[in-house]
């Protein structure tokens, strides 16, 4: 392998029912610095069907090229033909440097596309940067439950791959009028051929939690202890049209399921806001939660280890506190909501 | 139907300790366990094995001490265990570790056939899920990850139908049979085991290969000269300098707290029906 030959940053846009989703446009943020660093080109790879319109918008979003497979055999996502596609792509191309969201897809393809072209993937980056003196590409990860950080490098294979957790690159303003080069490529395979079929998809948009996704999310601890305190933290989520959590005590105890935990465990997530209520603040809570941009913690213990993670904290009882907040954000938002929103619990 | 389940020997996460001086990890620190995730393909691979019959066969790569890992998969209902175990392994990523299973899996396919691979979602230590994947692209097999329910097998038609989990929801899905799975928690609940089992397992020794036991290997692939990926340098994370601390009587504390968050106020908004 002659590394030299490989140029550009890379990102796999992905796209639901079409849609691009909020991951990949973050990480064209992301890939602009280390694009520019380098000086080297940006660029999108976007796979579906129906979605070559939409390859324009990530000029605005700092792409300089976007690589398009626009066929009906990618409509919906199936690692073989998603593997083979950007497989193909990697190899006629040769980028120097691709980035993954860390979704359920996009770990499914990056991990498949590593093997694929035999390079290295480092999982889960919550951290990039470039070494210019080596033309290195640095990718750092929370490891072992989050007690530690470690930057894992890739010296000898080409692509550096990596997969980047959602929210935690910041999605970059568009800039209208910015321009690039859309290139069109085709996938050779047959549907026929094929080994898997997706024959459903079921997104119960109100019941499922997103939890991974929420911009907000109210989670509860054990401090509430139970249905009646629960119920009093999801009326707060209902208000704030934020996403409930848990630890994994309240999971536990049945009040509510295993998708809304917080933790090692549980999920990682990164909102803009995390609401810790009645949660101690256990080491394997807060590796999940720790990445926030703003962690708020409501317990009435000032010892709580949970004020060590959290921007700001409240000692008092919740049983008083949160009700006071849900009466007094309810009036605050009034107004604003568009009506008829329910908390996704 | 013959199912090969992948599983590992990890460091219990949750005790492991940070030697401050050298910022690496004190592995002698933590017990070792039972990747909890496979517990659960094991499991999974129990179940299906008593509707569908053959056998379940476990795999892991790891030191000697894995056989314990090994033993708890029999106490749980698997029938073999194999360990792939020698110095030449050692030091693997991600790609050099998919690798080493899948040299060891063609051998298993060869002398005994294999229908159906197993793995856990992900394992708690090296926490990548990159594995699994792994394995299926050097199978040839189509990989299906995160999976929560197993819906549907149909072995004459050699296919099944799984139910994948996706960011809020799921996909029902289709494949031919062999493929590989790997599983999520919710997938079910690991079952105390029989007593048969527990005294099966106690006395049970796995079948041990190295290198040398394995077919056409490329010792370039394996171990950290087979591993295209390195761990740079290691450090603590910052850690917070701890919350700023909200005071006074209650009501004092909901405005001050409602001053500071309604600054971000489009974040409770709606926006577009979505979300
Ligand atoms: C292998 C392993 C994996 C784990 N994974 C996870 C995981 O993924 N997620 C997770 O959350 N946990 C996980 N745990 C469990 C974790 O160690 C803690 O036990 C758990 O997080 C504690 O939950 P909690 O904070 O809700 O409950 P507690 O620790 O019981 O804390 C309750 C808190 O509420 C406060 N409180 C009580 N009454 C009130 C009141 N009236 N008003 C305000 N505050 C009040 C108390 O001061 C206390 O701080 C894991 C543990 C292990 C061993
Ligand atoms: C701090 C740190 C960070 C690392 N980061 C990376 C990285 O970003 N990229 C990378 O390529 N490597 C990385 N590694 C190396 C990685 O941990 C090892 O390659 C490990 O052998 C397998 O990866 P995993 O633990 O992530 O397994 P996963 O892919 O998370 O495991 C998934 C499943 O694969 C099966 N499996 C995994 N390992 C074995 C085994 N030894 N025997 C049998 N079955 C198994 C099990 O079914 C398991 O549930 C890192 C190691 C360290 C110490």
């Amino acid at each position: 392998m002659n590394i030299e030959e490989y140029k550009d940053v890379w990102v796999f846009i992905e796209q639901r029912d079409g849609q691009i989703i909020d991951v990949g446009l973050e990480l064209l943020g992301a890939g602009r610095d280390l694009a520019d660093k380098l000086e080297v080109n940006l660029c999108g790879v976007l796979l579906g069907h129906d979605v070559k319109d939409s390859a324009s918008d990530l000029f605005s979003y700092g792409a300089d090229k976007v690589y398009v497979i626009d066929d009906p055999i990618l409509e919906k996502y199936r690692t073989e033909t998603y593997m083979k596609a950007v497989g193909d792509l990697v190899r006629k191309y040769k980028p120097e440097i691709f980035l993954y969201g860390a979704t359920s897809n996009g770990k499914d393809l990056a991990s498949a596309v590593a093997t694929e072209v035999m390079t290295g993937l480092t999982a889960d980056t919550t951290l990039l940067d470039v070494n210019l003196e080596k033309r290195l590409f640095e990718a750092s990860r929370p490891a072992f439950g989050g007690n530690i950080m470690a930057t894992i490098l890739c010296k000898k294979h080409r692509p550096q791959m990596a997969t980047v957790r959602p929210k935690v690159m910041k999605k970059p303003e568009p800039e209208e009028g910015r321009e690039g080069e859309i290139i069109e490529e085709k996938i050779t395979l047959k549907e026929e051929d094929l080994r898997t079929k997706v024959l459903e998809i079921v997104r119960d948009a109100k019941k499922a939690v997103n939890l991974e996704e929420a911009d907000v999310i109210v989670a509860a601890g054990k401090g509430i202890k139970d249905e009646k305190g629960f119920n009093m933290v999801k009326e707060l989520a209902e208000v704030l049209n934020a996403t409930v959590g848990a630890s994994r005590d309240v999971v536990e105890a049945g009040l509510c399921g295993h998708d809304h935990q917080v933790g090692q465990t549980g999920l990682t997530v990164t909102p803009k806001i995390y609401f810790a209520i009645g949660i101690s603040g256990a080491v394997q809570h807060v590796v999940g939660m720790q990445n926030s941009d703003m962690i708020i913690a409501i317990n009435n213990d000032p010892e709580a280890a949970i004020f060590n993670a959290a921007h700001y904290g409240i000692v008092a009882d919740a049983f008083q506190i949160v009700p006071m907040l849900t009466e007094e954000f309810r009036k605050a938002l009034k107004g604003e909501e568009a009506g008829g929103v329910t908390a996704n619990v | 139907m013959n199912i090969l389940v992948c599983i590992k020997q990890v460091p219990d996460t949750k005790i492991i300790k940070v030697n401050p001086k050298t910022n690496t990890l004190d592995r002698s620190s933590a017990p070792a366990i039972l990747n909890p995730y496979d517990a659960h393909a094991v499991e999974e691979a129990v179940r299906l094995r008593e509707i569908h019959g053959g056998k379940v066969i476990v795999l892991s790569m790891g030191p000697p001490q894995a056989r314990n890992a090994i033993r708890k998969c029999v106490e749980i209902g698997a029938d073999e265990g194999y360990l792939i175990s020698d110095r030449r392994f050692a030091g693997a990523d991600t790609l050099a570790t998919s690798y080493a299973l899948f040299k060891a899996i063609e051998k298993l396919q060869h002398e005994q056939g294999i229908d159906l691979v197993l793995c856990g979602k992900h394992a708690i230590d090296g926490d990548t899920g990159q594995v699994g994947p792994g394995i299926a692209r050097r199978m040839e097999i189509p990989p299906l990850t995160n999976v929560i329910k197993v819906e549907e097998v149909d072995l004459e038609g050699g296919k099944l139908k799984v139910r994948r989990k996706i960011e809020n929801g799921y996909e029902l899905i289709q494949s031919s049979l062999p493929c590989l799975l790997t599983v999520e928690k919710e997938i079910n609940e690991v079952a105390y085991s029989p007593l048969p089992n527990m005294l099966r397992a106690a006395r049970y020794e796995p079948t041990v290969w190295t290198v040398d036991d394995l077919d056409d290997v490329d010792i370039k692939q394996l171990g950290l000269k087979g591993s295209p990926t390195i761990v740079g340098k290691m450090w603590p994370p910052e850690k917070s300098s701890g919350a700023e601390m909200i005071e006074g009587e209650a009501k004092e504390q909901v405005e001050k707290l409602l001053a500071i968050t309604l600054e971000k106020r489009e974040l409770f908004g709606v926006k577009g029906g979505e979300k």
